[in-house]
This record gives structure tokens, C-alpha cells and sequence, in this order.
């Protein structure tokens, strides 16, 4: 059955201001949980990078628009399929970072649009440029830009830091407009999940008995189903004429349905290791409620576990949408996702004319890698005792 | 251990119940039905089809009536062997879906054997040299394994082929096998194009078979008995070998349970980036013609082909691990 884990001890519960005059040794006895799972997090130098590299993410997210230069939607055929541009850091020894103007014109014989850039025209990039207006974290009205270029420059004396796609439209600030969705349904998937997991986790764990032997031969049906063939179905099914944001919260929705099992797992094992415990048994001697004694003195001790875990089911998530989108089943253009992106690197012949519409598969892989190793170091750390 | 199997044996009944139901409803789920879908289809094709007409296209299909009576009559005309017919293909299904479920199943076990085939060996050797150059190189590449979505890897792998090679390495057959009868060079020819996806597939389970493997060998291995054996004079080959593996293979056998639909599930979205002729492509079709008959019994399918595989996962565990085996439950 459950494994049975150190349990926190009552004891040595969170104690706060350690001694100014403590021992360097001593100060272990008496920091607290969350003190000592953060030392034995630090240690983990792969997960500390890994936490970096998220942090980077999510502020990506809250400044997509800062970072973009173009408007992801501003499509134009005169420079459909541009590869990306070199910059160029220094000029002559001064450093000012520049690209080439680039010229398109159409081959004759094959009728691809050849690009080709003329050293002679030097664009400087400009830091906090004026570009399209937004909001910045949806609140300020702002022009302003992280990069840019001089304001009235015509479509070929532009920056294209990862190329465009098909319809001329800028690869990068699509990327970052991508990173918003991507990464923020994950996260919304994710709470539905937990929601989810530790509602029934904590049925299944906390009462045991029918509760538990029903939770528990559901979580074996649903993970014994094959996973994508039910999404695309239940995806497949969502009214085509549903605007974006109905879509992306279905999708939500469906992504965590099926996502929730294994946190529901961790919970109840959680929970069943910590029913019997002596802390649990005399705050319910003492008369507590049913409520207070999960919400005050259980959930307390093993939230670390469930932040862990927590951890390491979303990039199932982040990966689930990429997938449906990619199939044209999940979020559908206008609306831009990585999945959205991918979908334009679905035929070989394209990508190998250009590869660089397979970009967006990068910051899959570095999320998804950077959120398991981050989601280990936690999990290693959450049982600091 | 017939309790045992007997309660597996349950279980997966109620799982294809569960399947059963949701694969109905998936096909429920979208507004309008089939025929209206049929309507738009032909308009858009410039014919117009009458009311009458339509009437009649719902009777025959009994669109028109409860959706647990609908649910019943697929029920029992599945337990006839009869899958109904594919409003799209015109066609029924069984011949729709043909030998592409069997190449699905090909496809999968072929990822599974691989996975076993990969993650023991190296797996072994991780524990056993572990912290050597070979163990970081393994650590790593089952990172990337389980980080890399596997229609990601197919794209990227298709590419590299693409580029370096001048070669396509999706399909499973030559173009002068695609729709040669089956013979023995048609299966060789599938034989030679199938490791490329049955990797895609397998990389991700391999490498988390390689952690699970890694981690109760090194557990067995610090345990006394092999201490005792060591110092017995034992060949290090033997120590290892005779009873930390085996006895380290257990929680091996019983992830099956969970990489089989895992894989069968990949299958479907690789098939569509590698263009495998397996049921992947014909479901993502059907979905979006809302052909109802034909992608329920592609999910149907799916999922039972998942349960069954599971429940002769669990008879392998119960052969191979005597605890189960001899318990008296």
C-alpha cells in the first residue's frame, strides 16, 4: 500500500527566528520545513538552473508584447519565407548592432522567393524602440519595444531575428505571443488538474474504504486509455464557430481531465502515510473538525509534495497542447500557440526549404526539460527531514 | 494467482465498458450528425439534398432516436462482429480500417520489444558502472528521450534524413510495396522501416525503463546476499546476473501497463508526422468529417487493444514474480 515516508514531526514543526548566537550546526534544528527543503534545494544546482530558466519563461509570458517587435498577425507576401537575419554586433570596432537590408526577387526558374541581404544597407537595431501599441501587463499604454528599428522604414528594412512564415509574418514576436498561451494553459490545465487530484486524492486517501476502491479502479481505467485518440475526439467535437477564448479554456479542460490521476495519486498516498500519525490523531482527539484537521494540520505538511508534484505534471500538459494544436484539433489560428506554430513545419518539403519554421520545437524541449529537472530537485527537497 | 488474474480480468472488462461509452460519446459530442455533414458536403459540391432525402439518411442510420437506444444498437451490432458502416468511405469499417490496425499493432509492439531491448542492457550497465562516462551519456540521452515529445523527434529525425540523405524515412513500405500483396519480400521491406519509428516511439519509455532499472539494480546490488556471493568467488558477471537483475526485472514487467498506451497513443500522432499507414491518420480523417462509426471504432479499437495488452502484462508479472504468484488472496 502506501509508502510509508518520514512524516514531519510534530517537535520539530516550523520554529521560527533561529538564535542570532546559534551554532552554524544548530541552526538546523531549528529553521523551519520550508527553510531546510530550500537549503537541500540549493544544493540541487541543476534544478536552481532549471528554476532560472522557468522564472525566464514566465516573464516572457507577462512581457511577450515588450518583446516582440512586429505584430504577430501582420502578414505580408513580400517577405514570405524570410530566412532568418545574422546580426551583426559591431561596426567596424564601435559596437552597434545591425542587420543587412535584405532584397527578395523571385527566381525565375524554380518561382521561390530568393532573399538576399546587401551589406552596403546596415539597419541598426534600436534598444526600446517605438513599434506597435499595447498594454504592457495589460495595463499601461506603451509604443515601446525591447528592439526595434527607426520608425518609417518600408517592409525590407526590417529586423527578422528567426525569419517569417508562409504569409510573411514575423517568426520571433509570434514565438513570444506563442509562449503566452503555451505556457499559461499549461499552467491553468495544471490547476484544474490539482483541483481535481486533490479533491479525489483526498476522498480516496482521508475516508479510505468504497470512496478509495472506486477512486482508485477510475484512476486505473483512465490511465489504461490511450491518451490522444480521446483528445482528438473530444477536441474534434468543439464548435468550429467558438471564438478563441472558449476554445482555449475547453482545451484546458480537456487537457486536465485526463491529467489529473497521478497528483490524485500522490495526494492519497500522503494522505494514508499521514491519517494514523500522532499529530493527526490528537488534533482530532482534542476535538477538531474534519475540515480543520485536513486543511490545518495535514495539507500544511505536505504541500511540498504536492508542489513537486504539481511540478512535474505540467509539462505533460505544456506537451498535450502542443500536440492537439499541431493536429489542427487543439487551438486553431488566429490564435497563436506553439503547437500553432509547429503546424507549419508539418510537411517535410517545407521544413527543408525552411528549417527554420521548426524553431518553436526549441523552447518546447527546454521548458519540458527545465520543468523535470526543476520538478526533481523539488521533490528531492520536499522531505527535508 | 487466478484471484489475482481473476480481478485483472475484471477490471479490463470494466475498462473496455468505460472505453466503450466514451468512444460513443466522442462521437456524440459534435453538433448536427452525419447527415447534416453530408448536406453541407454536398452543397458545397453544388447538389442539393431534399428533406425527404435527409429523413430518410437518419432513419437508416437511426440518428433520429435516444442516445442510449443509439448506444445499445452500436453495442450490439460491435458484438456482432458488425462495426457498421464509414459515411465517408461508403464502405463498412472493418474493410475501412483493415490491415492498418494490424500495422498499428506491428508499430506498437515493435516499440515495446525495442524499449526492453534498449533499456535492460544499458540499464544494467548504468548500475553497474555507475558514474562512468557511460552512465552520464545514458542519464542524458534519457533526458532528451522523455523531454522531447516523440512527433517533435519524428519531425526533427524526418529532416535530418531529408537533408543528409536525400532519403524519406516515414512509411512503412517501399513505394513498389505500398499495395503489393503480402509476400515475403513485402515483409521484409516492412521489417526494414520499421526500427526508425518503432525508436520515435520506444525513446521515451526506453529511457524511463533505463531510470527505473538503474535505480533497483543499484538498490539490489548494495544488499548482502551479493556481498556474500562476491566474496565467494563468484565472476562479477555472475554476481550480477544471477539474482540482483532478475529480482530487479519485477517493477520492470509491471510498467507495461502504463508504456503500452502511452506508445499506442504516440503511434497516432507519429503515423500522421511520418505518414505511417496505421489507423492514426485514418482517425484524425474521420474526426473531422464527423464519419461517426468509423473513428468510434478506431478509438474502440485502440483501447481494447491497450487493455488486452495490459491484462498479458499482468499474467507475465504473475509468471515471473512468485510473490504474486503464491499470495493467498
Amino acid at each position: 500500500m502506501a509508502r510509508r515516508d518520514v512524516a514531519l514531526d510534530p517537535a520539530s514543526a516550523p520554529v521560527h527566528e533561529p538564535g542570532s548566537l546559534a551554532a552554524a550546526g544548530q541552526r538546523i534544528f531549528v529553521a523551519s520545513q520550508w527553510q531546510l527543503m530550500w537549503w537541500r534545494f540549493r544544493k540541487h544546482k541543476v534544478a536552481v538552473a532549471s528554476a532560472v530558466v522557468v522564472a525566464g519563461f514566465y516573464l516572457a509570458v507577462l512581457g511577450a508584447d515588450f518583446l516582440a517587435y512586429a505584430d504577430p498577425d501582420a502578414s505580408e507576401a513580400q517577405r514570405s519565407l524570410m530566412p532568418p537575419q545574422r546580426i551583426h554586433w559591431f561596426d567596424g570596432w564601435r559596437f552597434s548592432p545591425h542587420v543587412y537590408a535584405v532584397t527578395g526577387a523571385r527566381d525565375l526558374q524554380t518561382f521561390k522567393r530568393v532573399y538576399r541581404a546587401d551589406p552596403s544597407q546596415k539597419i541598426p537595431i534600436r534598444f526600446f524602440a517605438e513599434g506597435f501599441e499595447y498594454r504592457f501587463l495589460g495595463v499601461v499604454s506603451t509604443t515601446r519595444h525591447l528592439i526595434g528599428v527607426d520608425p518609417g522604414l518600408d517592409a525590407a528594412h526590417t529586423i527578422f531575428l528567426l525569419g517569417t512564415d508562409v504569409q510573411g509574418r514575423d517568426l520571433w514576436s509570434r514565438l513570444m505571443y506563442g509562449t503566452r498561451i503555451s505556457l499559461t494553459i499549461g499552467l491553468f490545465g495544471v490547476i484544474v488538474s490539482l483541483v481535481l487530484g486533490v479533491v479525489l486524492g483526498g476522498l480516496s486517501g482521508f475516508y479510505g474504504g468504497i470512496a478509495d476502491t472506486v477512486i482508485q479502479r477510475i484512476i486505473e481505467i483512465l490511465r489504461s486509455i490511450p491518451t490522444i485518440p480521446l483528445w482528438m475526439g473530444l477536441a474534434a467535437s468543439l464548435p468550429r464557430d467558438w471564438s478563441i477564448l472558449q476554445v482555449y479554456f475547453a482545451i484546458t479542460i480537456i487537457i486536465s481531465l485526463l491529467g489529473w490521476t497521478e497528483l490524485a495519486r500522490v495526494v492519497r498516498g500522503r494522505f494514508l502515510a499521514m491519517r494514523e500519525e500522532d499529530f493527526v490523531v490528537s488534533a482530532r482527539l482534542v476535538g477538531c473538525s474534519e475540515m480543520r484537521t485536513i486543511f490545518v494540520h495535514m495539507v500544511p505538511s505536505f504541500m511540498s509534495h504536492i508542489i513537486a508534484a504539481t511540478t512535474l505534471a505540467l509539462p505533460a500538459m505544456i506537451i498535450s497542447e502542443t500536440a492537439l494544436s499541431f493536429l489542427g484539433l487543439g487551438l486553431r489560428p488566429p490564435a497563436i500557440s506553439w503547437g500553432v506554430l509547429l503546424q507549419q513545419a508539418q510537411n517535410v518539403q517545407t521544413v527543408a526549404i525552411s528549417p527554420w519554421l521548426m524553431l518553436p520545437a526549441v523552447p518546447v524541449i527546454v521548458v519540458v526539460m527545465a520543468f523535470n529537472f526543476l520538478g526533481d530537485g523539488l521533490r528531492d527537497a520536499a522531505d527535508p527531514y | 494467482m487466478l484471484a489475482y488474474i481473476g480481478r485483472r480480468a475484471l477490471l479490463a472488462i470494466f475498462t473496455m465498458w468505460a472505453i466503450s461509452v466514451l468512444a460513443f460519446v466522442i462521437i456524440q459530442l459534435p453538433p448536427g450528425d452525419y447527415v447534416t455533414s453530408y448536406i453541407a458536403q454536398m452543397a458545397s459540391m453544388g447538389s442539393v439534398v431534399t428533406d425527404e432525402e435527409a429523413q430518410n439518411l437518419r432513419i437508416q442510420y437511426g440518428l433520429g432516436q435516444p442516445i442510449y437506444v443509439q448506444y445499445l444498437k452500436w453495442v450490439a451490432l460491435i458484438a456482432q462482429g458488425n462495426f457498421g458502416m464509414s459515411m465517408e468511405w461508403r464502405r463498412p469499417v472493418t474493410e475501412v480500417i483493415g490491415e492498418r490496425l494490424w500495422l498499428t499493432v506491428v508499430v506498437s509492439v515493435a516499440a515495446l520489444i525495442l524499449t526492453w531491448v534498449l533499456a535492460l542492457p544499458i540499464g544494467v550497465y548504468s548500475a553497474v558502472r555507475q558514474y562512468s562516462v557511460g552512465d552520464y551519456l545514458a542519464t542524458f540521452v534519457g533526458f532528451i528521450g522523455l523531454a522531447v515529445p516523440n512527433f517533435l523527434l519524428a519531425l526533427v529525425l524526418l529532416y535530418l534524413g531529408f537533408v543528409l540523405f536525400n532519403a524519406h524515412i516515414g512509411g512503412l513500405f517501399s513505394p513498389e510495396f505500398q499495395d503489393a500483396p503480402w509476400s515475403a519480400a513485402r515483409v521484409w521491406d516492412l521489417l526494414k522501416h520499421l526500427p526508425i519509428p518503432a525508436l520515435i516511439l520506444g525513446l521515451a519509455g526506453t529511457a524511463q525503463q533505463i531510470r527505473i532499472m538503474r535505480a533497483n539494480l543499484l538498490d539490489e546490488l548494495r544488499k548482502p546476499y551479493v556481498v556474500t556471493a562476491r566474496s565467494k568467488g563468484l565472476s562479477e558477471t555472475r554476481v550480477v546476473l544471477k539474482y540482483p537483475v532478475r529480482v530487479a526485472l519485477n517493477p520492470f514487467a509491471s510498467t507495461i501497463g502504463y508504456t503500452l498506451p502511452y506508445i499506442v497513443s504516440g503511434s497516432i500522432i507519429v503515423s500522421l508526422v511520418l505518414g505511417l499507414p496505421t489507423v492514426g491518420p485514418l482517425l484524425l480523417k474521420a474526426l473531422i468529417a464527423q464519419d461517426m462509426f468509423l473513428a468510434g471504432t478506431i478509438v474502440l479499437m485502440l483501447g481494447m487493444m491497450t487493455v488486452i495488452g495490459t491484462l498479458i502484462s499482468d499474467v507475465v508479472l504473475v509468471w515471473i514474480d512468485p510473490r504474486i504468484r503464491l499470495e493467498e488472496t
